[in-house]
């Protein structure tokens, strides 16, 4: 058994949390909080050049990373910041994507991403949808030379920054068929394509879109069409594994708050801490989040394994996080009392991310039900899919 | 044992709800039920309806221009004006200022101030937590030297809920420095016009601006301001703190909750059937359902104690801690079962703009959820109530 990140993991997770510690001041958190653009290029660009997105790509795909533990050591790092730029929207999804379905013609895209000058987002949430991953509406008519795509996609993260977006649709099946749905690559400017922006509570941005009669040439089409929906499931594995390890860092930088807290605030006399009611709860505290950063490992330890065992792991996992998330968020706002409820003060936002995770790909009820589902199909030896709907 | 309530009881509820089908405005029900911030001119809009009708000082005695209700009709009342979604009463000079000085103010006091609480005259906002001072109230630093006719008031008070809308502010403040601390505190009334005052909004991780910092710079109160005796205002504020724990486990506020709740989960699908049939989710709500039901019944039960003549103690420490949990876990549920639509962040600035993101019951929600780790904080923290649980179980007086 061998615990320890290999000596290249190492070096970046330094690197990357001696940047953000520098440069991801509180102050400079909340300038971008409160700008419109949801997000800084100025660090987007400085951290691409750190080499963070390049370390979340594989290296058949031009990158030096991508694997589990690539994205954990980034993305604990981002969550321990309290980093609200896309980074899961544009390299995990979109560029996982890209890499996963496109061809060679792609490669320039994916080196863009990774010199940070392209930004990506994934429109595949639909209204009704919620967190099933096989519940695509909108449609997509291949008409010889050309799709016409219709249809709504809601709360796609980054959608106003993005330069592309990866739209998923359907030609053929039920709503919720995991058959028949296909991937576009469609530039964010098209005709067709309405976006209507906002913030997000946690920070960042996101749109709902419109597509009406939206065209997109023959070559649009990521792939061959009918092998969508395995893609998708994949790099949501990638981005639940990248969430989980972001709530993990955000939930260190928590519970180091509040214990700094308990040693300093003073109320009758003598440090809260020394109350043995808080301190009984911060123990609590740290002993889930040692239950969380295992989960996280395992989970990660498990993307590259077949099917039903990753999911199985991920969703273990998401529904682990989800929990003592909230356990954490809530535990360490109510240690601080009153200046936890204030915009301004690092944990506000911090606790905020770590419960908002919890909204993204599947909450900790989703996750547990699929988990049993899984199990189920893993009993009857099927690696089926009736664990995708839960 | 008879758990029904009594047939006048019974239409005293149906007067309340014909009141509210008459007289609440459906444009201010409807901010209430959609989560959206009052504005200081909708809370004077139902301060005046409920003046009108005289129901406003539900917890005053008539001599004051009061209801004079007992515990079990202001229950009523309270639960159906949660239920249909009323702004809810500002309680500063209502519920808090009004009774200590009922009790403890001269007859100046009582004459000049109760009727500008009525009618809406001043907004009163409560100044007695400070920076240093929060659950160890007893510390606090503010200071009023006396200096002829006048307090000269120096110090900073924070957390001062819609202090912005305030123009008088009831303080403890520090008159004597030398004495055991609850020994030298004194309960003082301060016009907010009054030159050496600053006021700050203080936004909160919702992006609410309902409370407050406020400094006092050489701030001249005079001494007429004065409650009752000097160095005797932590008496008073024990007092008050008995009746800002009136309507603590707010079960209305919980059983409307559970009521939108469970619309929102009957509009949601989720693995294609609503979300209120998903098992998991279902157990989840029917799990607060009945600690809800119970506490309905442990709320009358101290409710009818009260009314019988024995002053609440311990049992309103009891209230707060599980009223608080069972409120909190609904925001939480709530939050759960709009799924992804709980990240938007729609702000009173841009809701007009963006009808379009998500259905209207999501906008709300997270907000709420978060906004609401407040009800375990203020007015004694959970933690400090469980210490007045305990410390009273210890001496065997828990019934
Ligand atoms: C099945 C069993 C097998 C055992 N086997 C052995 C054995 O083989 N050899 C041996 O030497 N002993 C053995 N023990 C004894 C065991 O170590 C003691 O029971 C244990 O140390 C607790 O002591 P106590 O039972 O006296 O409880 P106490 O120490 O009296 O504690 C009572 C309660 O008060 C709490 N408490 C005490 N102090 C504090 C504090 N400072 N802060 C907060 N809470 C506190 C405790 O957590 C507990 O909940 C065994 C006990 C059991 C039940
Ligand atoms: C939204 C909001 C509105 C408010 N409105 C008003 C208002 O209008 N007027 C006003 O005067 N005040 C107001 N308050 C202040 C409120 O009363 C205080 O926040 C509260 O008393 C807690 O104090 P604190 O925030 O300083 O926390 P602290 O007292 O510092 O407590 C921090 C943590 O330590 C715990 N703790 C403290 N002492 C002990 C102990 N002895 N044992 C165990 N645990 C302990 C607390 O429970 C809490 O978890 C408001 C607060 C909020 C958040």
């Amino acid at each position: 058994m061998n615990f320890e990140l290999t000596e290249e993991r190492r070096m970046l997770q330094d690197s990357l949390r001696r940047f953000l510690a520098d440069k991801y001041t509180t102050q400079v958190r909340n300038q971008i909080l409160d700008s419109t653009a949801g997000l800084s290029a100025t660090i987007w660009s400085q951290m691409a050049d750190l080499g963070v997105i390049g370390a979340l790509l594989g290296e058949d795909k031009g990158g030096f990373g991508g694997t589990g533990f690539d994205i954990t050591t980034v993305f604990e790092e981002l969550g321990r910041a309290g980093v609200v730029e896309p980074f899961l929207d544009t390299a995990i999804l979109g560029a996982g994507l890209i890499a996963e379905l496109g061809t060679d013609d792609h490669a320039g895209i994916l080196e863009d991403v990774m010199a940070g000058s392209v930004h990506l987002a994934f429109a595949h949430g639909e209204p009704t949808s919620r967190y099933d991953l096989n519940i695509v509406a909108t449609t997509a008519q291949n008409r010889g030379d050309h799709y016409v795509l219709n249809g709504r996609k809601s709360v796609v993260v980054n959608a106003e920054a993005a330069d592309h977006l990866v739209v998923s649709a359907r030609t053929s099946g039920d709503v919720d068929d995991q058959n028949g749905i296909l991937l576009f690559l469609v530039p964010s400017d098209a005709d067709g394509l309405e976006l209507n922006g906002y913030p997000l509570i946690s920070g960042g941005r996101a749109a709902e879109i419109v597509m009406d009669g939206l065209v997109l040439p023959q070559d649009a089409l990521l792939g061959s069409e009918g092998n969508g929906f395995d893609a998708i499931e994949k790099c949501v594995a990638m981005a639940n594994v990248a969430l989980i390890a972001e709530a993990l860092g955000a939930m260190e930088t928590a519970a180091r708050l509040t214990l700094d807290y308990l040693g300093t605030r003073t109320q009758f006399g003598r440090p809260i801490g020394s109350f043995q009611v808080l301190a009984h709860r911060m123990a609590d505290v740290f002993i889930e989040l040692k239950q969380a950063r295992s989960a996280v490992i395992l989970a990660a330890g498990h993307l590259e394994a077949d099917r039903v065992t990753r999911e199985r792991h991920v969703s273990a996992a998401k529904h682990l996080i989800g929990r003592v998330g909230k356990l954490v968020a809530e535990e360490s706002i109510q240690m601080h009392g009153g200046i936890a409820m204030t915009q301004e003060y690092e944990l506000a936002h911090i606790a905020k991310r770590i419960v908002m995770i919890d909204h993204r790909f599947g909450d900790t009820d989703h996750h547990l039900e699929r988990f049993i589902a899984l199990g189920a199909d893993q009993l009857a030896g099927r690696s089926g899919t009736a664990a995708t709907t839960a | 044992m008879d758990l029904s309530y009594s047939d006048k009881e019974l239409a005293f509820r149906e007067e309340v709800r014909a009141f509210l089908k008459a007289e609440l405005p459906s444009d201010l029900s409807d901010k209430v039920r959609a989560g959206a911030t009052l504005s200081k001119q909708d809370h004077d809009r139902w301060h005046a309806i409920l003046h009108a009708r005289g129901w406003l000082a539900i917890n005053w005695p008539k001599t004051f221009g009061g209801a004079e209700w007992n515990a079990v009709q202001r229950h009523i009342f309270e639960e159906e004006c949660a239920r249909a979604y009323a702004p809810r009463v500002v309680p500063f000079g209502l519920t808090m200022l009004g009774p200590v000085l009922q009790k403890f103010g001269s007859k100046e006091q009582q004459d000049h101030w109760l009727p500008r609480i009525l009618n809406g005259a001043d907004w009163w906002c409560q100044g007695y937590s400070e920076p240093g001072a929060g659950s160890d109230l007893a510390s606090l630093k503010t200071s009023a030297v006396h200096d002829g006719d006048h307090y000269v008031v120096n110090g900073q008070k924070t957390w001062t809920t819609l202090g912005q809308y305030a123009n008088m502010i009831f303080c403890l403040v520090r008159t004597d420095p030398g004495v055991k601390q609850q020994e030298g505190i004194s309960f003082l009334l301060i016009d907010m016009e009054t030159p050496g005052i600053k006021v700050r909004p203080i936004i909160l991780l919702d992006g609410s601006a309902e409370v407050n910092e406020v400094w006092f710079t050489d701030v001249r109160v005079p001494v007429e301001n004065l409650v009752g005796e000097e160095n005797q205002g932590w008496t008073y504020a024990k007092y008050l703190l008995t009746h800002e724990r009136t309507n603590i486990a707010g079960t209305g506020f919980s059983a409307a909750g559970l009521d939108a709740l469970k619309r929102i989960a009957r509009a949601e699908v989720a693995g294609g059937r609503p979300l209120i049939e998903n098992p998991l989710f279902a157990a989840r709500i029917a799990r607060v359902e009945i600690e809800l039901m119970a506490m309905e019944i442990t709320n009358l039960r101290m409710i009818s104690k009260a009314a019988s003549g024995q002053a609440p103690g311990v049992e309103s420490s009891m209230l707060k801690v599980k009223g608080t949990i069972i409120r909190q876990e609904i925001n939480d549920l709530t939050r759960r079962a709009v799924g992804p639509y709980a990240m938007p962040f729609v702000s009173e600035a841009i809701e007009g703009d963006n009808a379009g993101i998500g259905p209207d019951y999501a906008r709300p929600v997270a907000r709420q959820y978060f906004n609401n780790r407040k009800i375990s904080i203020y007015g004694g923290s959970n933690e400090i109530q469980r210490e007045i649980i305990a410390k009273t179980a210890m001496r065997g007086q828990t019934g």
